[in-house]
């Protein structure tokens, strides 16, 4: 069974991350591609920051960021006044259905019905092509990697490389099985034949959605950051453009650019600059030659300004969406994107999640983590990620006291065994002298010790408790 | 969490040694040779009678209160302002960088943040605190050595372990690829997602086993007890040991023989 067969692009259930997981795990070409491709981009990224003082800057880039939010309300104000003047149409959603419904409108009014896509993992939390899809509206994704998987009626594995969970004999079959191209494996001829299909494509579409990186507040600048050149066709050649957003993507000006930028692209792909970067700063002026009639703008909440007011969670909106910290995880490494049944997946994922499906759909993510910290320590913006999965675990178990109904979904994992167990636990751990004696008969009785222990020994041996405990020891040699 | 620069103290003549409840329980070896190492090196060691467990597993299961509570009952074992040495780089982060804020607005910040300050994962402070010498005398030996996530990631002391084994003369040292991926323990993780942590120990043990050694050491209880049971589960040719052990046995003069 192909891993991916049961990831089709809508109605993936958050809540089954244990079989798909297993699944991914009992599937070696999962585990090859996922494991080569990761070791690549672990490998990029180190030789990109090579003679970088990559602390210092890390240092910076989480200061912009940190800078951003904190005047956010502000920022996005400026924003809107700044875009407006430029001539760009400031639309906001509370979330991703209102979202799809302005992009909706928007065609409307175009009387559009084909819209060519660039890279946005906006659009996916919005799941805006199925949306478009039954407005009889033809949405067709540009990006090579989001056309694969769109092809294959799949959803992304990576928010930078949706289609890293394939190989190039995996993509060969499938364009070959869609579009008819020859059984190639030949990266050029395949991506040259792709590029062909959506030229024409491009030249016919009525309206093309972007995605964004940074929102500019000073200028109202939207900068886009791409490899193909599908982020510049689709933002200029269809007459109208619309890009979508979450909210937190605003900086103050384009000097905080410059270094986020730096930091984005040696991060991800461990380039030192992209091939293109496309900065967006109105419609097409009256003597200009090219470029839409129109660019809209929707600015997308979708609990963004829930986690907004919680300083801890705060830290999440920081992300600049690199995917440094899917790579460098071991767990993302072993069981891949489908795995997590979420827009976003792996660590990001994991604290970003909970907040839009709910930690009731979404309870596994946070203990997806053995907390190694790989993810903390790449993360070009400092997110101390590992601490946010604590938090959330700790929001998911808990009975309403330290933090009151903060995450959608609070304390939906509280089971009262659970909670039983850890209680018994802490008491006997705050108690040093019955602690003393349950370790010093566990050490007498430690022939009668159990030889299962759950998953443990599915893999492992029980661990096997020593003759006599430290406290003991230290006790005798004391007398 | 921004990381406060590690200033190291002057060697003490006293420590008190926090021994970690997987130490007390599974490997009260590794116990012993941390403390007749720090003995040897004219440290008298003050061992806490009523110390129990740091209150780590909780505290990452999303019980705080639990862990609170656990912890709580450590605060008042050390008051004297001697530094508190830690045979694990896990629960030395625990204490080091998590009491703050676990103990975050209630009445025992002060005194959590002031512990916390004097906290030192035991390696860390052989090396940088007391400058040990190690006078191998034991037989040539091919080890590859495995520093937990925390050792490396909390407490910064990856490179410390190398350290110490560069100094015994009949070692080889030899490191795995991939060297800096985690184990699969993660505490209560692998029994949550026993699959996952499962691929994860396994791929750790193939590498280790890729190198040729025979043996591996590591910083920390936890790993040691994944990879080893993994290993003996799986019949792979390599064990482990705690690092302290091998230390001690390597350069105590018995010929090996534990204390
Ligand atoms: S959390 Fe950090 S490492 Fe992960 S995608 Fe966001 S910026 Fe990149």
């Amino acid at each position: 069974m192909s891993e991916t067969a049961q990831h089709s692009a809508h109605h993936i259930d958050v809540k089954e991350f244990h079989p798909r997981a297993r699944a991914a795990i009992h599937n070696p070409q999962i585990r090859q591609n996922f494991r080569k491709a990761m070791d690549g981009l672990m490998t990029k990224r180190k030789s990109a920051f090579e003679g970088w003082d990559l602390e210092t800057l890390r240092d910076l880039g989480a200061n912009i960021r940190l800078r951003a939010l904190a005047n956010l309300p502000d920022l996005l104000e400026q924003l809107e006044q700044k875009l407006t003047e430029n001539g760009i149409t400031v639309h906001w959603a509370t979330d991703g259905d209102e979202a799809c419904e302005i992009v909706r409108d928007i065609c409307l009014a175009r009387n559009a019905k084909s819209v060519i896509k660039g890279k946005s993992m906006v659009s996916e939390e919005m799941e805006l092509n199925h949306y478009l899809e039954e407005q009889g509206i033809e949405a067709l994704e540009s990006d090579l990697g989001e056309y694969i998987v769109q092809l294959a009626d799949e959803t992304p594995s990576h928010i930078i490389m949706p289609a890293i969970h394939k190989n190039t004999e995996e993509i060969s079959q499938l364009l070959h099985d869609k579009t008819g191209t020859d059984l190639s494996h030949d990266v050029e001829y395949l991506t040259a034949n792709a590029r062909l299909q959506l030229r024409e494509k491009f030249m016919n579409a009525d309206v093309g959605v972007s995605g964004v990186n940074f929102a500019v507040a000073e200028t109202g600048t939207l900068c886009l950051v791409e490899n193909e050149g599908n982020g510049r066709m689709t933002t200029t050649v269809p007459p109208c453009h619309i890009a979508v957003t979450g909210i937190e993507k605003v900086v103050p000006n384009l000097e905080d650019v410059t270094a986020l930028l730096a930091l984005l692209t040696r991060s991800a792909t461990g380039q030192h600059i992209t091939t293109y970067f496309n900065m967006i700063s109105g419609p097409r002026k009256a003597d200009e030659l090219d470029g839409p009639e129109e660019v809209h703008v929707v600015l997308v909440d979708n609990g963004r300004s829930t986690i907004y007011q919680d300083d801890e969670l705060l830290d999440t909106l920081r992300c600049i969406r690199c995917g440094a910290c899917m790579n460098h995880c071991p767990v993302y490494t072993r069981v891949g994107g489908h795995a997590y049944g979420t827009t976003y997946p792996g660590p990001i994922g994991a604290i970003l999640m909970p907040h839009m499906v709910g930690l009731d759909e979404g309870r596994h993510l946070p203990t997806a983590s053995s907390l190694c910290g790989a993810c903390g320590e790449v993360c070009p913006v400092k997110i101390p990620i590992p601490d946010l999965l604590v938090r959330l675990r700790q929001e998911s178990v808990d009975g309403d006291t330290v933090h009151p109904a903060k995450v959608a979904g609070h304390g939906a994992k509280r089971s009262t065994v659970e909670a039983m167990i850890w209680k018994g636990w802490s008491w006997m751990h705050a108690r040093p002298g019955i602690y003393r004696l349950g370790t010093a008969l566990g050490a007498r009785f430690r022939k009668l010790q159990p030889g299962k222990i759950g998953g443990w020994t599915q893999y492992r041996t029980a661990p096997k408790l020593a003759a006599k405990t430290l406290h003991e020891r230290m006790k005798e040699r004391s007398q | 969490m921004v990381d406060p620069i590690k200033v190291y103290p002057a060697k003490p003549s006293k420590v008190y040694f926090y021994g970690t409840c997987l130490v007390d329980m599974f490997y009260p070896d590794a116990g012993m040779a941390g403390i007749q190492l720090l003995e040897r090196e004219g440290i008298e060691v003050i061992y806490p009678e009523d110390q129990t467990c740091c209150g780590q597993p909780a505290y990452t299961s999303g019980y705080h209160d639990e862990a609170r509570a656990v912890a709580k009952a450590q605060l008042g074992l050390f008051p004297e302002d001697w530094p508190i040495v830690v045979p694990s780089g896990s629960c030395g982060g625990m204490m080091r960088k998590h009491y703050p804020a676990l103990f975050k607005d209630t009445a025992d910040d002060v005194k959590a943040a002031e512990i916390a300050g004097r906290i030192w994962e035991l390696t860390d402070f052989l090396v940088n605190v007391c400058h040990i010498k190690l006078d191998d005398l034991g037989e040539p030996t091919t080890v590859a050595m495995h520093t937990s996530c925390s050792a490396r990631r909390e407490m910064g002391v990856a490179e410390v372990g190398p350290k110490l084994l560069g100094q015994l003369k009949n070692v080889n040292l030899v490191e795995q690829v991939r060297a800096e991926e985690c184990c699969g323990f993660g505490g209560t993780f692998a029994i949550r997602h026993p699959e996952i942590s499962g691929a994860m120990v396994s791929e750790k043990v193939d590498t280790l086993v890729d190198t040729g050694a025979k043996e591996f050491v590591t910083t920390d209880c936890g790993c040691l007890m994944n990879i080893d049971g993994y290993a003996e589960k799986n019949h792979k040719p390599v064990t482990g040991q705690h690092i302290l052990s091998f230390l001690w046995e390597r350069t105590n003069g018995d010929g090996g023989k534990r204390s």
